[in-house]
């Protein structure tokens, strides 16, 4: 049985090929098969008028907590893919920091089993760099790679050992892996909730200085130009550490970077009133650190736009801002967010924001996607650049509604969500 | 209509009493102007005056307090209110029970104010966003302690006959402190200039931004102050190392009657309590002729009284008579 969709004249943005013209796309059995202009389909196609909207490869976020096993009233994977189709994403990568921890290939095994199952966006395990991110002895890395892993990580904690970071990055290489890290000195954050500035010291709340995000950085990158291994920072929020990174990569060290949409348009003043919808970590920073992430993800020193969607239930965001916890979720805000507020202002072009969320993404996990060459999964996803929407928590799909991002009016959004040429999501 | 808005050009300090921060410097003196006839109940034989007669108060300690607590307890007393206590430890309002779970159960008690300390800062304010009920801050994690800024500015005014002016130094853990921006608050609202004296790992790091002085030294803070604010030193902040030693914490930044000596007659010392006599300040100076200490503790109780009635709806050129009907 073969299954045949053609989009029809859409504008087809793929920057992998260069392409950003008035195209069809016909997808086989769940591939690329033919992207032109005018192909003339087979009859038994199903054919998906696209005039008026973008054709992008499949969106992927390479940073969602997903929290299954272990904490499934803040999402599940089944809940978490149904959010990630319906911000656009054809495939997430997840986060490791479950209870227990996906630190062996039976863990690792868990989560494709449960993705596949799920039927939605493709769900590509993350595993521990640490026996159960204790930071202490490297997890069965070659083990996990095995049964599927993409990538490994600690994050919710950073790897504060600076040997076991080095071991991790001489030992991933043999696997082609990127080692991914949560970069915060807890010895500069640890008890503390939000930026370190004269808006904390107002609130009198203990704040975290840009030097604990930065030296983690500094040291990351040091490693990572000792070990000749692959080092993947997530959520850079700080001047000085996008600066880090541009110049590093300038020196050739094998460094990819992510930015996350509340970095790029949130300051710290969202705290105000002790809102706890805007306690992340790292936490919102000031304007001259969101014009410098703006400026990273422009030209490239920050390769991928990633969500860091962390799920939490209503009534543990519902205290004192002390207690509340860290996260936002972020998949199905994310489209609309950057292009209203990143692509609309000029920041980057249509172009740039398809390359950061798809084309940038799976080059820095080394994922197939982020292309419609002829030959590539059939992963797509239509976005309507016109659509005015307001975030409204209630109509997420996520078990989750923390967003600081509520009553925002939008323009820009997905329309449409293919995995495997199948059509799982659509407006 | 002249006539009304000339008698209420302030406008009313709204349901709760956050913090100072938010207030305008009309608001602050109407409190202290409001809390000068109540100073006098308290010194009658029979200390009571029926202002806040039916009115159910609860007063919430999730953090252990003596004065405060009795402080509150008194001021609501003597005004004739029902108060409740509850304190975290060995009650339902422990750990457990979450503080919206606790602000819902207040509300379905029909109370009418709720006088609250809690660990965490913002507590207050999330407090006061979700019940009907009047909320007084009673000190919220390291945010502010109002009432405290209040019974200072009210002990500043009493013995110097104004703040305007005046330099005032805050001496001590402000990085962990309510008191201390409560403190710089109110003291700027009022024209007074306001430093801060401490070793740098007690301070906010954006401090200056404030608009306060810092002073490294506390020999520099006396030949500068007419006023210090000696802040206590809590035991467990040299657990987690932010000073060396109480000794050196004492010999560097204790205010000791060594380092007075060469102090103007009229250096006024204060301290909110309670104090760790030979770490902070010595006993010869809490006892001696600068200090103004129990003075505090006795304007703490006309300020709550102040601010209560106020916060139920009393006018504040009508406290006088308030008071005065209620004593007939």
């Amino acid at each position: 049985m073969s299954a045949k969709v053609l989009l029809k004249s859409g504008r087809v943005v793929d920057p992998s090929q260069g392409l950003d013209e008035i195209l069809d796309l016909l997808l086989v059995d769940g591939i690329v098969a033919s992207i032109g202009k005018e192909i003339s389909g087979p009859e038994d196609a199903d054919v998906i008028d696209c005039s008026g909207l973008i054709v992008s490869p499949g969106l992927i976020d390479v940073h969602v907590h997903l929290r299954e096993p272990g904490e499934e009233h803040k999402e599940t994977i089944a809940t978490g893919v149904q959010a990630a189709v319906a911000g656009g994403y054809t495939a997430v990568c997840a986060m490791p920091n479950t209870d227990p921890p996906i630190d062996d290939p039976a863990a690792v095994g868990f989560i494709v089993a449960e993705g596949r199952k799920a039927q939605a966006a493709r769900v590509y395990p993350v595993g521990c760099i640490s026996v159960q991110r204790a930071g202490e002895n490297l997890a069965p890395i070659g083990e996990m790679v095995d049964a599927g892993a993409v990538a490994i990580t600690d994050d919710g904690n950073p790897v504060m050992n600076s040997g076991l970071m080095r071991l991790a990055l001489e030992y991933a290489q043999a696997f082609g892996i990127p080692v991914a890290d949560h970069p915060e000195d807890l010895g500069l954050s640890a008890g503390r909730h939000m930026n370190e500035s004269i808006v904390s010291t107002r609130l009198g709340l203990a704040g975290k200085p840009n030097a604990a995000e930065e030296v983690h950085i500094v040291r990351d990158l040091l490693l990572a130009e000792l070990t000749g291994g692959q080092i993947h920072l997530q959520h850079i929020s700080t001047e000085f550490g996008v600066d880090a990174i541009r110049q590093a990569k300038a020196r050739g060290v094998r460094v990819t970077a992510e930015a996350s949409p509340h970095h790029l348009v949130l300051t710290e003043e969202a705290v105000e009133g002790y809102r706890t919808e805007a306690k992340m970590n790292p936490p919102l920073r000031t304007a001259k650190d969101v014009a410098a992430v703006r400026a990273g993800l422009a030209d490239g020193s920050l390769d991928v736009i990633a969500t860091d969607h962390a799920p939490h239930h209503y009534d543990e965001k519902e205290s004192a801002f002390e207690d509340a916890p860290n996260g936002l979720v972020g998949l199905e805000t994310a489209v609309g967010i950057i292009m209203t507020d990143i692509v609309s202002e000029g920041v980057i072009d249509i172009v740039t924001m398809i390359d950061r969320m798809s084309c940038g993404p799976a080059r820095a996990f080394g994922l197939s996607g982020g292309t419609l060459s002829e030959g590539a999964l059939g992963d797509v996803t239509v976005i309507d650049p016109n659509l005015s929407w307001t975030v409204d928590p209630n109509a997420f799909r996520s078990k989750s509604r923390n967003t600081p991002f509520t009553g925002r009016e939008l323009k820009g959004a997905p329309h449409r969500t293919i995995v495997g040429g199948r059509t799982v999501w659509t407006r | 209509m002249t006539a009304a808005m000339a008698s209420s050009p302030v406008p009313a300090l709204g349901k709760d009493l956050v913090g100072l921060e938010s207030l305008s410097q009309e608001q602050i003196l109407m409190i202290l102007d409001t809390a000068e006839p109540f100073k006098e109940i308290s010194e009658r034989r029979i200390k009571k005056v029926p202002v806040l007669r039916g009115k159910t108060i609860v007063n919430l300690f999730f953090e252990a307090s003596t004065r405060t607590r009795i402080s509150f307890e008194f001021a609501e007393k003597r005004l004739s209110a029902d108060t409740v206590n509850i304190s975290a430890a060995g009650s339902s309002v422990s750990k457990g029970e979450t503080l919206v779970d606790t602000a819902r159960n207040l509300e379905a008690m029909r109370i009418d104010m709720v006088v609250m300390r809690h660990g965490s800062s913002g507590a207050a304010k999330f407090l006061a966003d979700r019940i009907p009920s009047n909320v007084i801050n009673a000190g919220d994690g390291r945010h502010e302690h109002p009432t405290q800024g209040l019974l200072d500015l009210l002990t500043i005014r009493d013995h110097c006959d104004r703040v305007q002016d005046l330099k005032v130094c805050l001496v001590g853990d402000i990085l962990h402190s309510r008191v201390a921006r409560s403190n710089i608050y109110g003291l700027l609202k009022l024209g007074a200039e306001v430093a801060v004296c401490a070793p740098k790992t007690l301070l906010p790091s954006a401090i200056g931004d404030l608009g306060v002085k810092v002073f490294k030294r506390i020999e520099e803070a006396i030949e500068w102050g007419d006023v210090l604010n000696v802040l206590r030193l809590q035991l467990e902040r040299m657990e987690e190392g932010y000073v060396p030693s109480l000794r050196e914490y004492n010999r560097i930044w204790g205010v000791t009657a060594r380092k007075l000596e060469f102090a103007p007659q009229d250096l006024l010392i204060l301290h909110p309590g309670p104090m760790n006599r030979g770490v902070e300040i010595d006993s010869d100076v809490a006892d001696g002729p600068h200090s103004v200490i129990l003075n505090q503790v006795t304007n703490g109780v006309a300020v709550r009284m102040a601010v209560l009635y106020l916060l139920s709806g009393g006018q504040p050129g009508s406290a006088e008579a308030a008071k005065k009907e209620a004593g007939a």
